[in-house]
């Protein structure tokens, strides 16, 4: 089943693969943007010899990796914080009030996340956060009209924060009490006890709830295609500031954009490499994170 | 007791602590509250939204193609599709799920085949629906699998239909429907097979009679988690149900040619009637959403309410 997925959504996305080699990879040749060369290969002739399929990706993994890297970084923060405060320091009518919170938020569908990004955050971002100063700044590049990496890493932390919430307030669960009541003894504080004995305990789990967090915030595309404005466009970080402003669509949101699209058969394969692109890196991530469970094991701290 | 000197300690006076550990601790408060400020934002706004904009005729009306939004009518077919989707998926995923559980606790001979099913569903459970979807369209537009769906002139399968968006939600739902089977035969203790052995009980026996009712509980949570999950998807059914506007039958007897055709579900009308989508009518969005939201929380109660009342097994 696994097998047959990986080869037949490869044996699609090949001709794509070795037209463009290793510029697959690479940004869009002679100044092009991403989307110019996707209207190029949606258009391309029928014959079959003459298909076009010169694509350079990166905007569109630019746009992935920074989605990604941006909300994992900071719901690792989040997550971490709260599953300290949820194990150790809320008080217990708090603690019976935040488990339901994390499960009504691991529950709410991505289409409502993006539905809120598209009509609230978006709006909001672009009249009140981007000044007509700072459109004009760029406006030759790209628009700014509020669909930006902010809102889209901003709501992609939410969405990823509660599974790594619960899988890191298990883990910090089931340090032995001993442990930490042994620091305890010693005098040392109840922030450093958590800090130095029960995180650093539960290092496995926090790496294996960011695995696993990183392959949600990859296949995330509904959301996505919704709030990060849908340009092929990458942020540039020279730009300053304005670069957290500047839209982006990530490979996920590529596919649900140009969904219909798939029958032109060049189009198609191109769009099935976005997909190979995107199992690859979660299997790996799977991969990762099921070696990072193991050390779990040995210490009987996680199932 | 214990409560209370645990109580004792929550109290601790933090003043003789460092000011980066207090600094921490507000930091630890901060941001368990800010959790809790965003759920509570997103259900009060989608909440309020809901009921602005939700009227009771929006859920008995065909959705039409209508730019005045007073005529393009309600999301019943959404509503219908949602229903079908769910239920074509869990029927499919509920079998597998347990069986595969039951074997894999149960027997898990040839033990490398057990590890590769294993891995197998966690891979699945880590593989975005997008890429289901996608793999569902090549999949399903083989010829070999024309009956499942429309097939346009010159045999070309068109791979969109209800049962092949059924079977891609079920691989969805099911490394929960695993999840929560196996943990539950896990929880149950070796004495009661034993003791069922011991009264002549074959092994099949065993499992039907004994295992799988006291690990009901346990599957009902995974099973309606996975639901959860399948109602609020909406990748698959933007590119393997189609999302039409209305549900577009196929020839063919009555429930077959329904499921063959193509559909939407109230997650890919909340998607088409954002600003992303075609339809841009933000008040019937927000009304679809408010409607998706309340089905997958209840799913979710529902789920916590089953799996609060397994303890069959303390010893």
């Amino acid at each position: 089943m696994i097998g047959g997925m990986v080869v037949f959504v490869f044996a699609k996305a090949w001709p794509s693969f070795s037209h463009n080699g290793l510029h697959w990879f690479g940004p869009p040749a002679h100044g092009g943007s991403v989307d110019d060369q996707l209207a190029g290969i949606f258009n391309s002739p029928a014959d079959p010899r003459r298909y076009e399929y010169t694509i350079g990706a990166w905007p569109l993994i630019w746009g992935t990796l920074l989605t990604t890297a941006g909300a994992v970084a900071l719901g690792l923060t989040l997550a971490l914080l709260s599953s300290i405060f949820i194990v150790e320091f809320a008080p217990p009518p708090v603690r019976r009030v935040m488990q339901p919170v994390i499960r009504l938020l691991a529950a709410v569908p991505s289409v409502v996340y993006g539905l809120i990004g598209i009509l609230v955050l978006v709006p909001f971002v672009g009249n009140h956060l981007i000044s007509q100063q700072r459109k004009e700044s760029v406006v030759y590049v790209v628009q700014l009209s509020g669909s930006s990496l902010l809102v889209a890493v901003a709501i992609l932390t939410v969405m990823i924060v509660p599974i790594m919430v619960a899988i890191m307030s298990d883990a910090l669960r089931s340090v032995p009490r001993a442990w930490t009541e042994g620091s305890a003894a010693l005098g040392v504080n109840r922030w450093r006890t958590v800090w130095t004995i029960s995180v650093r305990a539960a290092r496995p789990a926090l790496i294996a709830a960011t695995v696993l967090a990183t392959a949600r915030a990859l296949g995330e595309a509904i959301m996505l295609s919704m709030v990060s404005g849908s340009t092929g466009f990458a942020p540039n970080p020279l730009d300053g500031l304005t670069f957290f402003l500047e839209p982006t669509r990530p490979l996920a949101a590529t596919i649900v954009d140009n969904a219909e699209g798939l029958s032109v058969k060049p189009f198609g394969q191109t769009i099935y490499a976005f997909a190979a692109v995107l199992l690859v890196s979660t299997f790996l991530l799977s991969l990762a994170g099921w070696a990072a469970k193991q050390p779990l094991k040995r210490y009987g701290i996680a199932g | 007791m214990a409560v209370a000197t645990r109580r004792e300690a929550a109290v601790e006076t933090t003043a003789s602590w460092r000011p980066l550990d207090r600094l921490a601790l507000v930091a630890c408060w901060s941001a368990g509250m800010l959790l809790c400020a965003i759920a509570a934002a997103i259900v009060i706004f989608m909440g309020y939204k809901g009921l602005q904009f939700l009227r009771p005729h929006l859920l008995w009306e065909r959705p039409l193609a209508d730019s005045d939004q007073s005529r393009s009518g309600g999301f019943l077919d959404p509503l219908i599709g949602t229903v079908a989707l769910t239920a074509l998926g869990t029927l499919i995923a509920l079998p597998l799920g347990v069986a595969t559980a039951v074997w894999l606790t149960e027997f898990g001979r040839p033990a490398p085949l057990a590890r590769a099913v294993e891995s197998g569903v966690e891979v699945i459970a880590g593989t975005p629906d997008i890429v289901l979807a996608i793999f569902g369209l090549v999949l399903f537009q083989q010829s070999f699998f024309g009956f499942l769906s429309f097939t346009a002139e010159g045999n070309a399968v068109f791979g969109r239909s209800f049962l092949t968006a059924g079977c891609m939600m079920a691989l969805v739902a099911l490394p929960f429907v695993v999840g929560g089977t196996r943990e539950a035969l896990q929880s149950i203790p070796r004495h009661v097979r034993e003791a069922s052995y011991a009264l002549g009980k074959t092994k099949a026996a065993t499992i039907r009679r004994v295992l799988l009712p006291a690990s009901r509980p346990g599957i009902a949570t995974g099973t309606v988690l996975g639901m959860g999950r399948i109602v609020g998807d909406t990748a698959i059914v933007v590119i393997l149900l189609g999302a039409t506007l209305q549900l577009q039958r196929v020839d063919g007897p009555p429930l077959i040619g329904d499921l063959r055709g193509t559909g939407s579900t109230l997650t890919s009308y909340v998607y088409n009637n954002s600003p992303a989508g075609e339809g841009n009518a933000p008040e019937k969005a927000y009304a679809a959403a408010f409607v998706l939201l309340v089905v997958v929380i209840g799913l979710n109660l529902v789920a916590g309410r089953i799996g609060s009342g397994r303890s069959a097994w303390k010893t």
